[in-house]
């Protein structure tokens, strides 16, 4: 897509119509404000839209059925591919974690779904994507697919079925519905509305995110972030992650953030493992979590996750 | 009838409970209307995307919020 159209239409809008001067503090804050608003909101859209519909012919039913019971790496590289396109919300964690263990398939493998599936997700892909650029997102999707596979096939060798709580094992799991009646209209309408859900819930913080952004933008000193947080400073990479942890809901409106940090000099990496310690290690999602799983296994899940980010992190300051 | 909203209180749940007392008043039609936030129960249902409308023991809808006029159809078909 040609994006100059947009930016021909925010500067004409920031100097033509609300006649603000090039170059000053106001004039730079409110066209970047008025040109990610209107990119970000077309991607979002056209993004879960075309997601969606794909979703509607894989459902966690059947990958559920397409994982078994089997083990072995290549079965958590699959459960963590299923993760990208299965839908997900940090409601829906414990029941799909429940249905897939109470189903049989191993403790591992439902591990690299669950770290993989909320971590990449259309919605943060299409926004990253436009705002960061697509190689930093791609690297974004690939690391988060690769966090699942290895945190998922670790914590399986590490044969901690005991921290998962009992009634997880005797649940028995009924059959579900099988949605495959679908007609095309109607994964259509299906997809229609989840763009609309989403894009309802999510907006706000996006303006928010692309406001904070804007005035880091136009007022905040050329390189102050390279200079406190630049690629040297070796605590930015784990200290970006422990502030990603009890921010959750605002991803969306984080990423904004990220990119004018960026702009201001701060790493790449750095910046990445933050917006992945946002969205795989959510406080409100660990709190569910304690409902099947005991204690000790949250906190080795999240030390295995966190260790694998600041990996990336550190791995993309150091290629990028 | 016994209609069972399905789901762990997200603000999805709420708004498919609130639909289905309104079709279900707009029918006019005898059914007690159950909400199940259990996750061991959810999960006897096979269900793993909430929230999820089961009537008589049936799973009808899974991770959806219908209108009320989707939710008159399920009731009276």
């Amino acid at each position: 897509m040609n994006w100059d159209l947009i930016k021909v239409f925010a500067d004409w809008l920031t100097y033509g119509v609300f006649g603000l001067e090039e170059g000053t503090h106001a004039g730079d804050a409110l066209d970047f404000f008025i040109y990610d608003v209107i990119k970000i909101f077309l991607l979002l859209a056209v993004m879960i839209f075309l997601v969606s519909y794909i979703r509607t012919y894989i459902t966690p039913e059947k990958a559920r059925k397409f994982l078994g019971d089997k083990t072995g790496i290549q079965y958590n590289f699959l459960a963590a591919l299923v993760g990208v396109v299965t839908p997900f919300c940090s409601c829906s964690s414990v029941p799909i974690f429940i249905g897939f263990v109470g189903a049989g398939v191993p403790l591992g493998v439902t591990f690299s779904f669950l770290i993989t599936s909320p971590m990449v997700n259309e919605a943060a892909v299409a926004v990253l994507g436009g705002v960061i650029g697509w190689t930093a997102t791609l690297v974004y999707v690939i690391s988060g697919v690769l966090i699942g596979t290895f945190g998922g096939y670790f914590i399986g060798k590490m044969n901690l079925e005991h921290l998962v709580e009992e009634f997880v094992f005797k649940t028995f799991v009924g059959e579900g519905m099988d949605p495959e009646t679908m007609a095309w209209q109607e994964r259509r309408d299906w997809a229609w509305g989840e763009t609309m859900d989403i894009v309802k819930r999510v907006w706000p913080y996006i303006i928010i995110g692309v406001g904070v952004g804007a005035l880091f933008h136009g007022y905040a000193p050329e390189g102050i972030m390279a200079e406190y947080a630049g690629k040297e400073n070796l605590f930015a990479v784990p200290v970006a992650v422990g502030l990603g942890v009890p921010l959750y809901s605002n991803v969306m409106g984080l990423i904004p953030i990220a990119e004018s940090l960026i702009g201001k000099g701060l790493p790449v990496g750095t910046a990445l493992a933050f917006l992945m310690s946002v969205t795989a290690l959510s406080l409100p999602e660990l709190i569910i979590l304690k409902k099947v799983l005991k204690t000790k296994l949250i906190m080795i899940f999240v030390a295995i996750v966190a260790t694998g980010i600041v990996i990336t992190g550190y791995m993309f300051n150091w290629i990028l | 009838m016994k209609i069972e909203v399905l789901g762990s209180g997200c603000a999805k749940c709420k708004t498919l409970e609130a639909n289905v007392r309104e079709a279900v008043s707009e029918l006019a039609i005898d059914a007690e209307i159950v909400k199940v936030d259990d996750f061991a129960e959810i999960a006897k249902f096979g269900v793993m995307m909430t929230p999820a409308l089961v009537v008589d023991g049936e799973v009808k809808l899974v991770g959806k919020v219908p209108g009320k006029d989707e939710i008159k159809n399920i009731l009276t078909s």
